[in-house]
């Protein structure tokens, strides 16, 4: 059927024929990602009071725990994803100015940094597979003190989580950069470099949690 | 029946059209079920399976979650049948295991925190408020085949031997059987999704997609139920989530967060549990307060009573409901202290609960009520829930809790609050909007009869269930002492009755679904936003956005001059 406001003029294409106006589809769209960014932060709740419980419980084994944790590493890490994430509000940015150049070329540091964490992250875990710093059951390191296997339960749960968040997240922001190479989002349609920007810093803060509790506990 | 004759609702319609709002001006538009029709069957089918719908999808949920239902009840029937008797004669110890688990999953995770939210209230909720769709009508389809995924591999784990542990999955049990756990845990991960997504899309919908005119305040209190359940569906399936991720990591690779052999705690599982099980019973409760506050304000015909109480009650309901879990765990060695703090949180509850009844029967006071189905469904729903919600202060005290801690007398509380909650109150629902929904009437007598059925049948299986629980019988027990055998044999009776009553519903809205008589557009003389459009509505609801110009419940033979509602 013909709708009422087709023929309005300043209606933008891309508004979908239920919202009044492209304010109504941007806002629904940034709320929904919030919301979203709520049940993420509660899925990693669970693990973060498993976290507390045993460190509570166990509070030697997180002194010890931390020592077999590369705190160089972890940092490297950490300022690779501050970084990724200052490139992606740049990306907003270009989305915003409408500059296709600044969109791409910020998409691209901000894979290539996400690209650099988990590079990181591959050397950090193949090392201790190397040592057999298993999660639990699987635990055959024996050059540790306390409940080693049940922190590193921990540690490989938490990291383990954030690492298959950065993959997703990898995954979202190439797609943007090649819908970006095929000419999308320089209508003010931007709504989704945004929520996937909102997406990445959450990824990025949930790590700059993890850094201090899992590797600097001294 | 309509998917005949498309042209059903201009027929039916005897009133001017200008009276009713803008349609009989396109009075060639064919309704939701219907379009996509004239290119044969198979794209008809296509259209319905990609459909982003919200009325179909709607639709859709409930037929797969009335499938599930059946499903259940069938599983429940063949364990009755075994409870007869004290000796074990029709199944196996291990068979009765995996029947209830079977009844007790798929009620809990495929029936009923979909059966309102998802099925009744994809319908309703776009056209309560006025709005063309949801706010993103394609994650709703994505939610509907994550259900069916989710689904699947729950029938999976069933077909491949079936699971024991029961719908809780509690730890060490559940990481040490046999059998296909691990499919079962993923089926319930995944179903937490579609549950997220429907929450999530409910959530924006309501902030941003209200009719011009509506305000919080003049939202319909449906919507305020749909609403409160949305926050709890989002913010509690995540930690479900995880606990099930957990138990299945455990399983397939032996975490050992829940291992006390390597340092985990068992425990610590069921306080992640209980965290979403117990919010949980709200996603299935508030829907029905929200119904039954339609209800009994469009068939008493007078303005509720208490609108800001009832509508904040649910909001807040929601958010104690987040307080309160450790009351299923007044026994697992909690410290003393937790114990009484979440005995007191849980009293809490029952204060916003009573002001709920309060408000209802306040409403019926002086309205004149309608004695038609969905009043009687109404009427039950409210006696049913209060000797529901009252048993639950027995169990929320902790010295009754531990006497009372795993017999017959938690079995009954929980199908008075969940079965009448939830299921009695969506027949009352599904009669409200069955014309709205498929354009037709069902037979109003055979309505008040199968009313009727299912509210004694409900009553006689489970009140004899209090009694044989206060007296110490246990549940989960196939084989029995026989001083409980009347008891269950009483309720084992209750149930085919039940069950009767509800094979009766079927039949009679299946038959009104193809040879009912058309319904016209507003049958209750509802004044809420859906009853504006047509019967059954258009593809996109509404011709012109509607504006919302009166409360939710300003029935026009109110008269204004006494004040406040009554008439």
């Amino acid at each position: 059927m013909a709708h009422a406001h087709a023929d309005d003029p300043n209606r933008p294409e891309w508004v979908a024929h239920f919202f009044h106006s492209k304010e109504q589809q941007l806002s629904a769209a940034k709320f929904g990602m919030w919301l979203f960014l709520a049940q993420e932060v509660l899925f990693f709740s669970g693990l973060f009071c498993a976290y507390v419980a045993f460190r509570w419980m166990y509070p030697e084994t997180w002194l010890s725990g931390a020592d077999q944790l590369n705190k160089w590493m972890g940092g490297l890490n950490t300022l690779i994803l501050i970084a990724s994430s200052f490139t992606m509000a740049l990306a907003v940015r270009g989305a915003q100015t409408k500059s296709p150049t600044a969109l791409k070329v910020n998409l691209l540091l901000t894979i290539l940094f996400a690209g650099g964490f988990c590079v990181v992250k591959y050397f950090e875990y193949s090392h201790k597979f190397h040592l057999g710093i298993f999660p639990a059951d699987h635990y055959a390191y024996e050059g540790s003190t306390g409940l080693m296997p049940i922190f590193f339960a921990i540690y490989y749960c938490l990291t383990g989580l954030h690492m298959i968040h950065v993959v997703i997240g990898i995954g979202f922001l190439s797609w943007l950069l090649f819908k970006t190479q095929k000419g999308r989002f320089m209508d003010g349609n931007y709504a989704y470099v945004e929520n996937v920007g909102l997406y990445w810093h959450l990824v990025d803060l949930i790590w700059i949690f993890l850094f201090p509790l899992l590797y600097l506990v001294k | 029946m309509m998917l005949d004759t498309p042209e059903t609702p201009e027929n039916a319609e005897d009133a001017p059209a200008e009276e009713h709002g803008d349609h009989g001006h396109h009075a060639d538009e064919p309704s939701y079920l219907v379009y996509g029709k004239e290119k044969g069957f198979a794209s008809f089918l296509k259209s319905w399976l990609i459909t982003v719908d919200h009325k179909r999808i709607g639709i859709m949920y409930l037929i797969s979650v009335l499938l599930f239902f059946a499903v259940a009840g069938f599983t429940a029937i063949y364990f009755r049948w075994e409870l007869m008797t004290a000796a074990p004669d029709v199944m196996s110890g291990d068979t009765y295991n995996k029947a209830f688990t079977l009844h007790g999953g798929i009620m809990v995770f495929l029936v009923i925190i979909p059966l309102t939210p998802a099925a009744l209230g994809n319908f309703v909720l776009p056209l309560m408020l006025g709005a063309k769709d949801v706010a993103f009508p394609k994650l709703n389809l994505a939610s509907l085949y994550v259900y069916w995924a989710g689904a699947a591999l729950l029938v999976y784990a069933v077909l491949g031997g079936g699971f024991d542990t029961g719908w809780t999955f509690y730890t060490p049990y559940s990481t040490t059987a046999q059998g296909p756990i691990t499919w079962a845990l993923l089926g319930a991960f995944t179903l937490g999704f579609s549950s997220i997504f429907t929450g999530l899309n409910f959530i924006v919908t309501i902030h941003k997609m209200r009719a011009p005119g509506m305000g919080f305040f003049r939202m319909p209190l449906m919507l305020w139920a749909l609403y409160a359940t949305a926050l709890t569906q989002l913010l509690a399936t995540p930690v479900l989530a995880i606990t099930l991720l957990l138990v299945a990591m455990e399983r397939i690779m032996g975490i050992g967060i829940f291992n006390p052999d390597l340092g985990g705690d068992p425990v610590l599982m069921q306080h992640f549990f209980w965290f979403y099980s117990h919010p949980a019973v709200y996603i299935m409760i508030l829907p029905a307060f929200g119904i039954i506050s339609e209800l009994v304000a469009v068939h008493s015909r007078k303005r509720i009573f208490g609108y800001g109480a009832i509508a904040l009650s649910s909001v807040s309901i929601a958010l104690i409901g987040f307080l309160v879990w450790g009351h299923h765990m007044f026994v697992s060695g909690q410290s003393e202290l937790s114990g009484v703090v979440f005995s007191f949180l849980t009293f809490f509850v029952a204060v916003p609960t009573a002001i709920k009844i309060f408000s209802w029967t306040g409403t019926m006071w002086g309205g004149s009520v309608r004695f038609n189905t969905p009043m009687l469904y109404t009427l039950s729903f409210l006696f049913l829930f209060l000797i529901g919600g009252l048993t639950g202060l027995f169990l929320s005290t902790m010295a009754t809790d531990v006497h009372l801690h795993d017999t017959y007398f938690v079995v009954a509380h929980f199908h008075y609050v969940m079965a009448s909650g939830a299921v009695i109150s969506f027949l009352g629902g599904l009669h409200h909007w069955w014309p709205k929904m498929f354009g037709t009437m069902y037979n109003e007598t055979l309505g008040k009869i199968g009313a009727i059925i299912i509210f004694l049948g409900f009553n006689l299986t489970f009140f004899p269930q209090f009694v044989a629980g206060s007296r110490g019988m246990p549940r989960r027990y196939h084989e029995y002492v026989s001083e409980f055998e009347g008891m269950q044999y009483m309720s084992s009776i209750g149930s085919f009755v039940l069950a009767f009553g509800l094979v009766f519903v079927l039949c009679y809205l299946l038959h009104a679904l193809f040879k009912g008589k058309p319904a016209p557009d507003n049958p209750w003389g509802g004044v809420t936003l859906e009853w504006e459009t047509a019967t059954p509505p258009i593809e996109h609801n509404f011709h012109h956005t509607p504006v919302c110009v009166r409360g939710p419940y300003d029935f026009p033979e109110i008269d204004e001059s006494l004040g406040n509602g009554h008439h």
